[in-house]
């Protein structure tokens, strides 16, 4: 797990660990670009071999979300280097265990604003397209390679990001997170379901039983 | 060997269009200079590609002793069975030439080096090899040793070229295990644009680590002992790789002098047969040398007198590495880790005059 407050990291860790889970945590930003081959270095000397690279970091910009016209430039490049260019280094600095190793998944975490114009949603929903894009080009320079690199729309859940993005939306219509993770196990257990490139809405996809 | 062979060293890393190819072809006994990028045509579909998969750390950093006297530390070998060791230099402008940089304090046993997140490593061991040589416990998880190089660290720099070098600079682009100190730098030619050309052409890709060492220490009786035991994992599934090509018929390319080390290291302290898994190798290879598990070498320009130039003598016979490396000197060729590159491979030269 890799997250950028220690503290908080090291806590889930913890609690991960007292259930049985074998947890390391890494202390690192993907927005700042010194960090990817860091946390890479470090992933890759506790674990041995990365199998799977799961990119849900992802950051709303500036909150309230501004109208796209009062977005500053700076604000939109600082999205993209947390939630595009991040995720990008973090895959390209492992790739080499990836596409030509074992093989191995590469799952980004998408919305449905990477599809929709949701006006209000500008940084965020600009980084999430370019988000699949990436995810679809990775899959087809990759090939042959025995590289699964997936985009999933977890949908609208009950998380801290959603509360900051609509404050006044009803819990009772947003699904739980643990939920929404369960399905994308079972995408991921399921080779012939999704193949590589696609772009899968974690809501249509049935846990199998 | 003419002494009157100039060599030049590039100023700046030659990125892979840039790249020259020196081809020596031992089978057909030729040599010719072309452009790195046509590497992938070279090969016959059926061959073996095997590259060393070590990323190059960030393995400087900048330090004081109990003296307060400013100090480099260059790792040697990264964690493993033998522990994290060091070689000290002393202070002065990491980019003068190590063998005109002071003396290191003489440090030992139980002393403390003070790195610049102002925690302490401790001398734990001092090599009978060298003085500078230490082995140390950094008092953190290698994990967290890591976290202190890619932070404070900066990669070992070269004193031939122009600018300083950034980690990024000293990546192969497949490189991820953190094991390397110094890059694994045969490997430039091979982008990914390079691999995936070897890949449709039923050329076949494996992977190793090697914690490819220092090449320079200051110290010149430790400088004659390297390249120091070198710490390898070699992948089952690579060692079958091999066997199936070779039961084929098909070719073994070894990507650096790392990865020639790793497996005939591999296969001579198993009988001469490659089984893989992890090890040590203290080999060292020369013209004598008769290698038993790789059948060519992609590495860079070395001039005569090297210890790399020494290993491509061991795929060639003499005559041909020399009037092969006469030709390179005359066509400009440039040496050392960022220069240019020499492929050594039986049949080459067939290929070549067939797709000429």
């Amino acid at each position: 797990m890799v997250a950028r407050d220690p503290a908080p990291l090291e806590a889930e860790a913890a609690r991960l660990r007292a259930r049985g889970g074998t947890v390391h945590a890494i202390a690192g930003d993907l927005g700042r670009p010194e960090d990817a081959r860091s946390i890479a270095a470090q992933a890759t000397a506790l674990v041995g071999r990365i199998g799977l690279l799961v990119h849900n970091a992802s950051t709303l910009g500036a909150l309230p979300m501004p109208a796209l016209a009062d977005t500053r430039a700076e604000d939109l490049q600082a999205v993209l280097e947390v939630n595009l260019v991040g995720p990008f280094r973090l895959t390209q600095a492992l790739l080499g265990g990836l596409a030509l190793g074992q093989g191995g998944t590469v799952l980004h975490v998408s919305s449905d604003a990477a599809i929709e114009a949701y006006p209000g949603w500008g940084a965020y929903s600009i980084s999430k397209a370019a988000l699949d894009h990436l995810s679809r080009l990775w899959a087809a320079e990759l090939e042959g390679a025995g590289v699964r690199v997936l985009s999933v729309d977890p949908g609208e859940m009950h998380t801290r990001m959603h509360a900051d993005a609509v404050p006044d939306a009803d819990p009772s219509t947003l699904a739980d997170p643990n939920e929404v993770a369960g399905r994308i196990i079972g995408l991921l257990e399921d080779p012939a379901g999704a193949p590589s490139g696609a772009r899968v809405a974690a809501a249509k996809w049935e846990v199998a039983a | 060997m003419s002494a009157a062979i100039q060599w030049k060293a590039a100023a700046a890393p030659r990125s892979v269009e840039e790249q020259r190819l020196l081809v020596v072809d031992p089978l057909a006994g030729v040599s010719f200079t072309t452009a790195a990028r046509r590497l992938p045509e070279l090969l016959h579909p059926g061959d073996l590609v095997v590259v060393n998969d070590a990323a190059t750390l960030p393995a400087s950093l900048p330090v004081r002793t109990e003296s307060g006297r400013r100090h480099e530390l260059r790792v040697a070998t990264a964690g493993g069975p033998a522990g994290w060791w060091v070689v000290l230099l002393g202070e002065g402008d990491w980019r003068t030439p190590t063998e005109q940089r002071p003396a290191p304090d003489p440090l030992d046993e139980g002393d403390a080096i003070t790195l610049p997140d102002g925690a302490h490593a401790i001398v734990m061991e001092r090599s009978p090899g060298s003085p500078r040589l230490l082995r140390v416990d950094w008092g953190r998880s290698d994990a967290a040793v890591l976290a202190l190089l890619y932070r404070y660290g900066r990669p070992v720099q070269y004193s031939y070229l122009r600018r300083d070098l950034r980690v990024e600079d000293v990546q192969t682009p497949f490189g991820v295990r953190p094991w390397a100190v110094e890059m694994p730098s045969a490997s430039r030619p091979l982008d990914w644009a390079a691999l995936h050309a070897l890949r449709r052409r039923g050329i076949g890709l494996a992977t190793l680590t090697h914690a490819a060492g220092l090449s320079a220490t200051g110290d010149d009786a430790l400088d004659a002992q390297l390249p120091l035991p070198e710490r390898y994992a070699i992948p089952t599934r690579t060692a079958e790789a091999i066997a199936r090509t070779h039961a084929r018929g098909g070719l073994v390319l070894a990507v650096g002098t790392t990865v020639v080390r790793a497996l005939e290291g591999n296969a001579l302290a198993h009988r001469g047969r490659l089984v893989g898994g992890e090890g040590t190798t203290d080999l060292i290879i020369d013209q004598a040398f008769i290698p038993r598990v790789v059948d060519g070498l992609l590495s860079g320009v070395h001039e005569p007198g090297t210890s790399h130039h020494r290993v491509v003598s061991a795929f060639a016979p003499p005559k041909l590495v020399d009037t092969a490396h006469t030709q390179a000197a005359a066509a400009g060729l440039l040496v050392h880790e960022f220069g240019d590159a020499t492929l050594v491979m039986p049949g080459v030269a067939h290929v070549a005059a067939a797709v000429a």
